[in-house]
């Protein structure tokens, strides 16, 4: 029989393996020691995270192996054709679970804002809720002074944007720039591979994992800076709520497409990618530019609007 | 490990025609659709077991008025998670299973697209219920405010054991979007060549467009346990309107999901259904065109009608208007595959095997709850049977005699191929005698109660509801014993069926009749021929 790679007409089955009932397990093991912590630091008892750690090792040594294995199957010529255009699908409508996942967090951002708000400042057919139990509140966005301060103390100050003279000395400016700018070199990178320049590819990729990792080192600076000096923090009200759920999420998404970059980075090292065959860079420039797109939403949504 | 080998060697040795492992390690690291596809299956049947038995908990309960044998918090826990495990430990993970021994067959490939991501999705899933059963051992009990888990009784007043099952929710979410991911790159990617769109099976249609229902939502309802977690833990106030947000936006995050989530549980049967009436009405489909269009409609309005779960809570009257409307809108391509299944009927030499006669009763059992519904979706109507048994009576029609007796049908139809000895006909009819018989005898009485104003998910009730609630429950305890029989006549076929031909059914049409049966442990090694005949059942 031919070459799994030549045959276009066979589809490459993998063997049966290891990695995906212990990634399974290594999950459950991380998240109800996740929820057993949270319970425990709730109600104020010892807490202990081992068994979140171990899982969390669990999940990171098997998706190690299991893309380790996807590679080296791929080198070998087993992946054809067919298998990678099911890769392109999967990480494409992977990566739109992901855009429907954070429309649930600015769905909610735009409910409250919208809708909630009004209302419980005495608007609409909802107005008594807020006539009733809070008729000092005044609906406004941001959201400077909850229903129930005693519940959900009041931010000190927002985020919003000082204007666009004062942008220079606007922390979130600078992450968009930072942001925008990665999206371009990931694709430098990908232009570098298509010209067959190494190092060209090198240097991109690089600089786009830099980026990324100045982008959180900011983003971790903003939330220092929210917590000490301007009072908002994820008890403020739903406007805190709605900022932190939102630049969490995002900063989490950034972390994870960091670290998917940086692999990819260390594959360009080791010589890794063709112009015919370099999916797994072209699936995290993907997320990459994904996880750019739902930042300019923020920008536009949280900061500035 | 034999893979490493196996890479090594693909140039004498097919890639394809390795066997099964022995033993446990067969289930345990399999990437072959029908292993997986059979643990979806037999996983479902268990999950369908204890929710079945939490079921006949509630009836025993309701079976006569006064508390008189669990006590009110046990049973909330019991509505609750008879809810939950129903819909994502039976339901779901059936069609899934369903899915994965049959789209690879019908569509002509050799397995799933992402074999070992598949076997990732089933084994996800038994984890995540285990750590959900589990909660009912914890301390304060388990989850008790009902499977919608509406904000705040799912984030200030429940008990512990919710952050378990955030988590649980957040497994089987991520499980059900890797199985779609998987059935879309497979039935897009993977088809026989001259399998266009429009000569693809139904199920194959209905499942494609069920996966992207489940993609668009899943991640949705993951925001929804993401945001109690935050408002539980974190201090956040989403749905605490003393820090500005709004208990009633968690209604409409869930219900975003909820609805697709209802249509998630019943595109697949009407793929199912699409294919059983044709084979034994010895009729081609009438309608395929439509069939799809409508599907494709339903799939779309489910989007847009999801606030008629909310018209008591108390909505702008522009949206009371609009959520009834386009609510009702829905019969419109329901009606047509209505149509459309009576008309294949029609004037067909007609014989009814088991699989048929859950065809047929899928068929009028599944319309009285769609027709409940439609009562349902008028508003002002809705002021009074909200949150009675009237709306209980109506979803447990189109998901007992709808989804499930889809289900079942479809296990018996394909049942010759999977395992290539056929279940013995008269011990199926029996199964379905008793299964028809005991479903209404359960649900129909709680149109009554229901509309009288008995209201759901409350442990005692007044008198007057007595006659009715004592039916139900001697009703529910025929049907749920029936299912023990159903165990019963699929191992007797395994074990002692006589043995099946590759096409146990003369009218039955589809690439999967031209395998042998059973089938071979990978379907197609090489892409089929798709011809006329065998195109679109």
């Amino acid at each position: 029989m031919a070459n799994a790679a030549e045959d276009s007409s066979i589809y490459y089955v993998p063997h049966s393996g290891w990695y995906p009932v212990v990634l399974a397990a290594g999950v459950m093991l991380m998240l109800t020691g996740l929820a057993s912590w949270l319970n425990a630091a709730k109600a104020g008892d010892p807490t202990n995270l081992t068994q979140t750690l171990v899982g969390f090792g669990m999940v990171s040594v098997v998706l190690y192996f299991w893309f380790a294995k996807v590679i080296a199957e791929n080198q070998q010529g087993l992946a054809n054709a067919a298998l990678k255009k099911s890769y392109v699908w999967g990480m494409g409508w992977f990566i739109f679970s992901e855009v429907m996942f954070f429309a649930a967090f600015f769905g909610a951002l735009f409910y409250a804002r919208v809708l909630a708000v009004s209302w419980l400042g005495g608007e609409g057919d909802k107005a008594f809720t807020g006539d009733y139990l809070w008729p000092d509140f005044e609906a406004a966005w941001p959201v400077m002074n909850n229903p129930d301060p005693e519940l959900f103390p009041n931010p000190g100050e927002s985020m919003a944007s000082p204007g666009i003279s004062n942008w220079l000395s606007y922390l979130p400016f600078w992450n968009t720039a930072i942001l925008l700018s990665s999206s371009v070199t990931v694709h430098f990178a990908h232009t570098a591979i298509k010209e067959k320049n190494r190092a060209k590819l090198k240097a991109w990729l690089g600089i786009t994992v830099l980026l990324g990792i100045i982008f959180l080192v900011l983003q971790v600076e903003e939330y220092i800076h929210a917590y000490q000096e301007l009072g908002l923090t994820m008890g403020s009200g739903i406007y805190g709520s709605t900022f932190f759920i939102l630049t969490g999420f995002h900063g989490f998404h950034v972390t994870l497409g960091t670290v998917i970059l940086l692999v990819q980075f260390l594959r360009a090292l080791k010589g890794h990618f063709s112009e015919e065959d370099c999916f797994g860079f072209e699936a995290a420039s993907w997320y990459w530019h994904f996880v750019d797109v739902v930042w300019v939403g923020l920008f536009v949504f949280v900061y500035l609007l | 490990m034999s893979e490493v080998i196996h890479a090594d060697h693909h140039d004498e040795h097919d890639a394809h025609d390795h066997g099964p492992e022995k033993g446990l390690a067969r289930w345990l690291f399999t990437t072959n659709h029908k292993d997986i596809g059979t643990l979806y299956l037999w996983f479902s049947f268990l999950m369908f077991m204890v929710g079945g038995v939490m079921a006949l908990i509630i009836r025993t309960e309701l079976f006569e008025p006064g508390l008189q044998f669990v006590d009110p918090e046990f049973f909330n826990q019991m509505t609750t998670n008879h809810g939950l495990i129903m819909v994502f430990g039976a339901i779901m993970p059936a069609f899934v299973g369903l899915a994965n021994w049959l789209v690879p067959m019908q569509v002509g490939a050799p397995d799933m697209a992402l074999p070992r991501m598949n076997n990732l999705s089933f084994w996800i899933l038994p984890f995540a219920f285990g750590i959900m059963i589990s909660t009912l051992f914890m301390e304060g009990g388990g989850p008790n405010f009902g499977w919608t888990f509406y904000a705040p009784l799912s984030t200030t007043y429940a008990p512990d054991s919710v952050t378990f099952f955030i988590f649980a929710v957040h497994m089987m979410g991520a499980s059900s979007i890797m199985g779609s991911i998987n059935i879309i790159a497979t039935i897009l990617n993977m088809r026989a060549p001259g399998m266009t769109l429009m000569k693809m099976p139904l199920f194959i249609w209905t499942w494609l467009i069920t996966a992207y229902l489940l993609l668009a939502v899943m991640p949705v309802l993951a925001g929804a346990v993401t945001m109690m977690l935050f408002d539980i833990h974190f201090d956040t106030s989403f749905f605490n309107a003393a820090g500005g947000g709004d208990p009633v936006m968690f209604q409409h995050i869930f219900w975003f999901f909820g609805h697709p989530e209802v249509y998630i549980m019943i595109l697949p049967a009407f793929g199912i259904v699409s294919h059983i009436i044709p084979a034994f009405a010895r009729k081609p489909l009438f309608g395929y065109d439509s069939m799809v269009y409508a599907v494709a409609s339903i799939a779309f309005l489910s989007f847009i009608v999801w606030a008629h779960h909310m018209f008591t809570v108390g909505m702008p009257l522009a949206g009371q208007l609009f959520f009834m409307y386009s609510t009702m809108l829905i019969a419109v391509p329901t009606g047509v595959k209505v149509f459309n299944w009576i008309s294949t009927m029609w004037k067909g030499s007609m014989t009814f095997e088991t699989p048929m006669l859950f065809a047929i009763a899928f068929v009028v059992l599944f319309t009285i709850g769609g027709f409940s519904g439609l009562m349902l979706a008028i508003t002002p109507a809705d002021y009074q049977y909200h949150d009675t048994y009237f709306v209980v009576a109506h979803f447990h029609y189109v998901l007992v005699p709808g989804a499930l007796f889809s289900i079942i049908a479809a296990v018996y139809f394909w049942f010759p191929k999977w395992t290539g000895r056929m279940y013995d006909e008269g011990l199926g009819k029996i199964h379905f005698w008793l299964s028809f018989i005991g479903v209404n005898i359960t649900f129909f009485p709680q149109h009554f109660s229901g509309l009288a104003g008995m209201p759901r998910r409350i442990p005692d009730y007044a008198l007057q509801f007595a006659d009715f609630n004592m039916l139900s429950s001697v009703g529910a305890f025929i049907f749920g014993f029936s299912q023990v029989f159903f165990i019963f006549v699929i191992i007797h076929g395994i074990r002692s069926g006589k043995p099946a031909t590759a096409r146990p059914w003369e009218g039955a049409r589809g690439l999967e009749w031209t395998l042998p049966s059973p089938a071979p442990y990978h379907s197609f090694t090489h892409p089929p021929k798709v011809t006329d005949e065998e195109a679109h059942a």
